[in-house]
C-alpha cells in the first residue's frame, strides 16, 4: 500500500523507512517560525537554561503582528525580540518593514517543496501551498526547538480533497475554501493532514493555493498540501530557486486516504462566512444587503498582488460608500512595491480607500482598524470569532477580495457581479 | 467542585482575546481574563479544582498558548471535551493542564454531576459509573511526568551541566 505525502515526509525526516498514522516521531524542522510572540518564547527559552540556541539558522523571526508598535508594551515586546536576535546572532530576522510572516516565509524562499517547517502561529499551515509540510505549534514548543533543535509530531491520517471541475467566472479560491469549510465544519479535518488535488487545482496560482493551505486550520487540519507542479517550480524560479534547491516529496498514487472528498468547483457561487464562526458559511446572495461599517482587504489569507489587482478592478472608477472605511493591507513590502508600480494604490485611494502598511494588526484585534460596538466588518481574513477584531459586540463576515471591494462600494454586503 | 459546561468549537479567541496576547505576560493576570468572551461570569466564581466540560473541537483557532495557561492558572483541574483542537491539546500537555478527550463523559456530565478523574488508570467516574479515556501517548508521557515541557527541559539541561 502506498503512502500519503505526510507519511512519506515524516518517515524521511524521522529517518525511518515507513510510518503509520498515530505513530509519534521526533524530527528536526528546517525552520521554526515565530513573530512578535518571539519575546514570550525568549522568556520560556531563558527558563530552560540552555545557554545557547541549538542552531541559529533554524530560527526564523518576522515582526508583523502589531507593527509599528501601537503602545509602549508592544514596543517593549519588539525590543526584547531584537535583543534576542542580536545576542544569539539569528541570521533570519525580518523587522517591521518586511511583511506578514506567512507571506514572507513563502516569498523569501524559506518554504520549498519537501521542507518541514513549524511555527508558533496556527496559520503556519500556509506553506503546504508550495509542497512543504508545515504546522502550527505553541510557544513552549518553539522555545524547546530553539534549545534542542527537535520536536515530536504525531503522524496524522490524511483527507484528500478533490476540487473537480472548473470554477465559474467570479468565483475565487476563497469562495471555494469557505464552501469546503462550510461543508465539513470547523472540525471536519481535525488532527488530519489534507491533500488538495483535482482539475481546479492544476489551474490555480500559488496565491490561490495559499488561500486553501492557510485556511486548512479553520477546519481543524494539521497541514494542507499541494503537490508541487510547473506552477510551483515557475514561482520558485522567479525567486532564484531552481530544482537543485529542494527535494520535493509527492504522495504515492496508491496512497491510503482515510477519506476522499469531491467538491464540484463549478457548482460553487461566491461565499461568505457569517459571524461568529468560520464554518457558518452561506452564499453571498443570502446575506446581500447587510449594512457594513468597515471593509478590510489583506492579511495572510488574501493580501497578495493578485488579490489587490482583483480588488482594484472592482474599485476602479467607483467610490467607497459614505460611512464605510476601506482598509487595504498588502501582505508584504514586495507586494506593496509591486502594487505601487502597477498604480493599484491610486485606484484604491481615489475610490476612498486607505492603504496601510503590511501587518496583521486588525485581524487579531491589536490595532489599525479595531471595531466599535455593534459595527459590522467584511474582511478577507481567515477568522471571524467573537471579539476577533477587538470588540466582542462587533460582527465580522469573511469573503473574497472581490466581494469585500464590492461591499465597500455598495455600503452593504454585495457580490462583485451584482455591482455591475 | 463546580462544573462549567460549554458547547462545540469553543475557540481560543473567546478563551483568551487576541487584544491581550502581547500586553499581558503574567500567568496570574492571564487567568483574570480566562473565557472572557465566552462566559464573563467564569472568572468571578471559578475555584481551584473546578472542571470545564465541553463539546467537540475545544480550543480551535489561534495557537496562543495563553488559552491553556489562563485556564490552568484560573485553578481549573481538568478540561473534559468530546475532542480538542490539536495545537490546544499540545499546549495542554506542555503546560501541565489535564485535557481529557472523552465524548461519553462529556455527554453524560451535567452541572450537578459528581465527577472523579483517575489519572493513573485513565478513567473518569461520572455519577458512580466509570468511563475509560484514551491515555496520553507513552512517547510524550515524559513531558507530563516532568511537570510540563519547560520544567522537563530545565531539569535536563541542568543535569547536563552538572
Amino acid at each position: 500500500m502506498g503512502k500519503t505525502f505526510v507519511e512519506k515526509i515524516l518517515a524521511k525526516r524521522a529517518g525511518k523507512s515507513a510510518v503509520v498514522p498515530g505513530e509519534i516521531v521526533v524530527v528536526k524542522p528546517d525552520y521554526v517560525m515565530s513573530h512578535d510572540n518571539s519575546a514570550a518564547i525568549y522568556g520560556k527559552f531563558k527558563q530552560i537554561g540552555a545557554g545557547r540556541v541549538f542552531e541559529p539558522e533554524q530560527v526564523l523571526i518576522i515582526l508583523d503582528h502589531c507593527v509599528p508598535a501601537a503602545s509602549e508594551k508592544y514596543a517593549k515586546n519588539h525590543q526584547e525580540v531584537r535583543d534576542f536576535v542580536e545576542k544569539f546572532d539569528i541570521p533570519n530576522f525580518f523587522d517591521i518593514n518586511t511583511g506578514v510572516c506567512h507571506q514572507v516565509v513563502i516569498e523569501k524562499g524559506f518554504a520549498r517543496p519537501g521542507r518541514l517547517i513549524v511555527g508558533s502561529d496556527s496559520h503556519t499551515v500556509s506553506y503546504g501551498a508550495v509542497g512543504a509540510f508545515s504546522a502550527g505549534i505553541g510557544r513552549s514548543e518553539a522555545a524547546a526547538i530553539w534549545a534542542t533543535g527537535e520536536i515530536w509530531l504525531k503522524v496524522p491520517s490524511t483527507l484528500k480533497v478533490v476540487l473537480d471541475g472548473m470554477p465559474r467566472p467570479g468565483v475565487t479560491a476563497k469562495d471555494m475554501m469557505l464552501y469546503l469549510i462550510g461543508e465539513i465544519g470547523a472540525d471536519g479535518a481535525l488532527y488530519k493532514a489534507v491533500e488538495f488535488t483535482g482539475k481546479a487545482v492544476s489551474r490555480m496560482t500559488v496565491a490561490d493555493r495559499i488561500v486553501f493551505a492557510n485556511m486548512t486550520v479553520e477546519m481543524g487540519g494539521k497541514n494542507g498540501y499541494f503537490s508541487p507542479d510547473e506552477t510551483t517550480f515557475e514561482y520558485l524560479r522567479a525567486r532564484g530557486i531552481d530544482e537543485s534547491g529542494f527535494e520535493a516529496v509527492f504522495p504515492d498514487s496508491d496512497a491510503n486516504y482515510e477519506q476522499v472528498l469531491i467538491i464540484d468547483a463549478a457548482s460553487v457561487e461566491p461565499q461568505v462566512a457569517k459571524p461568529h464562526t468560520v464554518d457558518n458559511v452561506a452564499p453571498v446572495s443570502e446575506v446581500a444587503g447587510t449594512k457594513i461599517h468597515q471593509a478590510l482587504i489583506g492579511t495572510c489569507t488574501n493580501g497578495r498582488i493578485e488579490d489587490l489587482r482583483a480588488a482594484a478592478a472592482v474599485l476602479k472608477g467607483k467610490k467607497v460608500a459614505k460611512n464605510v472605511r476601506l482598509l487595504v493591507f498588502p501582505a508584504s513590502m514586495e507586494i506593496y512595491m509591486q502594487a505601487m508600480k502597477e498604480g493599484l494604490f491610486e485606484t484604491i485611494i481615489e475610490a476612498g480607500g486607505i492603504v496601510m502598511n503590511p501587518g496583521c494588526g486588525p485581524c487579531l484585534g491589536a490595532h489599525e482598524g479595531i471595531l466599535a460596538p455593534g459595527e459590522v466588518c467584511i474582511s478577507t481574513a481567515n477568522r471571524n470569532f467573537k471579539g476577533r477584531m477587538g470588540c466582542k459586540t462587533a460582527s465580522v463576515y469573511l469573503a473574497s477580495p472581490e466581494t469585500v471591494a464590492a461591499s465597500a462600494i455598495a455600503g452593504e454586503i454585495c457580490a462583485a457581479e451584482a455591482l455591475k | 467542585m463546580r462544573i462549567f459546561k460549554y458547547g462545540d468549537d469553543v475557540n481560543t479567541d473567546v478563551i483568551f482575546p487576541g487584544k491581550y496576547t502581547y500586553t499581558i505576560s503574567d500567568p496570574e493576570e492571564m487567568a483574570q481574563h480566562a473565557l472572557e468572551d465566552l462566559d464573563p461570569e467564569f472568572v468571578k466564581i471559578v475555584e481551584p479544582g473546578d472542571i470545564i466540560v465541553a463539546g467537540k473541537n475545544f480550543g480551535c483557532g489561534s495557537s496562543r498558548e495563553q488559552a491553556a495557561t489562563c485556564i490552568k492558572y484560573s485553578g481549573v483541574a481538568a478540561v473534559i471535551a468530546k475532542s480538542f483542537s490539536r495545537i490546544f491539546f499540545r499546549n495542554c500537555i506542555n503546560s501541565g493542564l489535564l485535557a481529557v478527550e472523552c465524548p461519553a463523559a462529556a455527554d453524560r456530565i451535567t452541572k450537578e454531576s459528581s465527577v472523579t478523574i483517575d489519572r493513573e488508570r485513565n478513567r473518569i467516574q461520572v455519577d458512580g459509573e466509570w468511563i475509560d479515556f484514551p491515555p496520553i501517548p507513552e512517547a510524550v508521557r515524559y513531558i507530563i511526568d516532568g511537570g510540563g515541557l519547560i520544567p522537563y527541559l530545565r531539569k535536563k539541561f541542568s543535569e547536563k551541566k552538572s
